[in-house]
């Protein structure tokens, strides 16, 4: 399980936590979120920029 | 062709550059900036230190990498004097460029505390990464930090410091922090829980002077008479649009840049966004309205006129420990705000007179109902 930080607004996504309160159950890789996501804080695209692993 | 040149480089200027390079590869852009032109995250200042990131850590990208990327000239170090609105041109120092569009991404700038004393010229402030990199630096192997303000970013300090081991004192006129932002029992709630969790609070209290006390510290002097000894003062009063350049270029300003929701000035083919502008008179200096301003900019100048959709944006407090998120009513709403508090947190709304929802404030664990609740506000613009 990895956690990945948007370059951005500094958002954490932790796989393990996943987030279930937007639909992304606890344990959902990096690679598996669907590639329309945008950052819940900053609403920065995930294809738009790195998430870089922490 | 003249390019388009953006005046700053922070997350305005190149999240503007990175949207406008997705949809047009070719037209000339150029960046200038009167700092080194690195890209950082700025949200991540105010969280950093209890992360023991160095300055150098927090820059991503550096002015070389930037240009590179976007394949743009970004000009460094370099200030821009006056802008001639007319013959479509600026001017830094001898140097005169021309543009065709130009984009005003200047920011804003920590309001002056302007207190009297022989250490107010050590009073600091963080708006950007140069600005982080002093205080870092400043702060190491000391003990004791007062900051002046308990606002957001006042707030967000007070719990970053204290989760790097330092002891906070955090110094806010009014009987709450957080008191312009979020609604009375949010704002009671995050002023004891910052106290719970090892902060100083000293609410009800303004700074007259800040002097120099013994082996260098400062002694920082209440209107109440009572003094505080520290090693080191933050301000985190407020942010001022840096407007100077668009006045003197007669662009129509207010407190800040008067931009249309098409992020157009007053004057033909000069744009702003982000801290230094007010679209249709909504000036929001957080992350989220600067993306969506710099999205809908991009396609504009790209040649598709389009104008800024905010949809309803939360503020979110970065303090984890004691996590806050709010969505004001837009500005003048009336209505009320109802809702529950429970020992675990607080879950908000706010009504307009006509019974719909149109904004909330969450604090502790109800802060996880935050996508939910987004979900039923309306659009802003």
């Amino acid at each position: 399980m990895k956690v990945w930080q948007c370059i951005v607004c500094g958002f954490i996504y932790n796989e393990a936590e996943g987030l279930p309160e937007e639909g992304i159950a606890a344990g959902t890789r990096w690679e598996d979120i669907p590639v329309d996501w945008a950052c819940p804080d900053c609403g920065v695209a995930k294809a738009d920029f790195e998430m870089i692993e922490i | 062709m003249n390019p388009i040149i953006i005046i700053g480089t922070g997350l305005a200027g190149y999240t503007l550059a990175r949207e406008f390079r997705k949809l047009d590869s070719t037209t000339p852009l150029t960046l200038i900036t009167t700092d080194d032109g690195g890209f950082y995250s700025k949200p991540m200042l105010s969280s950093a230190l209890s992360q023991n990131k160095s300055a150098d850590q927090l820059m991503s990208q550096d002015a070389v990498a930037m240009a590179n990327t976007l394949q743009a000239t970004i000009l460094a170090h370099s200030r821009v004097d006056s802008i001639d609105p007319a013959a479509h041109t600026l001017s830094l120092g001898n140097a005169r460029m021309s543009y065709s569009k130009l984009v005003l991404a200047l920011g804003a700038t920590p309001r002056d505390p302007q207190l009297p004393g022989s250490a107010a010229d050590r009073i600091m402030h963080v708006n950007t990464l140069a600005d982080y990199r002093v205080f870092r630096d400043t702060i190491a192997g000391k003990k004791r930090i007062a900051i002046i303000g308990g606002g957001l970013i006042g707030c967000e300090f007070a719990h970053d410091l204290n989760s790097a081991g330092f002891e906070v004192h955090l110094l806010h006129p009014a009987a709450q922090v957080l008191n312009r932002l979020a609604p009375e029992d949010v704002a009671g709630w995050l002023t004891a829980k910052l106290g719970d969790i090892g902060v100083r609070m000293h609410t009800l209290t303004k700074v007259e002077r800040v002097d120099e006390g013994p082996d260098n510290t400062l002694a920082v002097r209440f209107n109440n008479g009572e003094q505080l000894v520290v090693d080191a003062v933050l301000s985190a009063i407020g942010l001022v649009p840096q407007t100077a350049l668009a006045e003197e270029a007669g662009l129509q300003t207010g407190h800040a840049i008067t931009v249309d929701t098409t992020l157009a000035t007053s004057v033909p083919d000069i744009y702003a966004l982000g801290d230094c502008a007010a679209v249709n008179g909504l000036w929001l200096p957080y992350v989220q309205p600067i993306m969506q301003a710099a999205r809908a900019l991009a396609k504009t100048l790209a040649g598709t006129p389009t104008e800024v959709a905010y949809p309803a944006m939360p503020v979110i407090v970065k303090t984890p420990r004691c996590p806050v998120v709010i969505t004001p009513p837009p500005h003048g709403s009336a209505g009320q705000w109802q809702g529950e508090t429970t020992p675990e947190g607080i879950n908000l709304t706010h009504q307009d007179t006509t019974g719909s929802t149109n904004g909330f404030a969450l604090a502790g664990n109800a802060t996880s109902r935050r996508q939910e609740l987004l979900k039923g506000l309306s659009a802003w613009l």
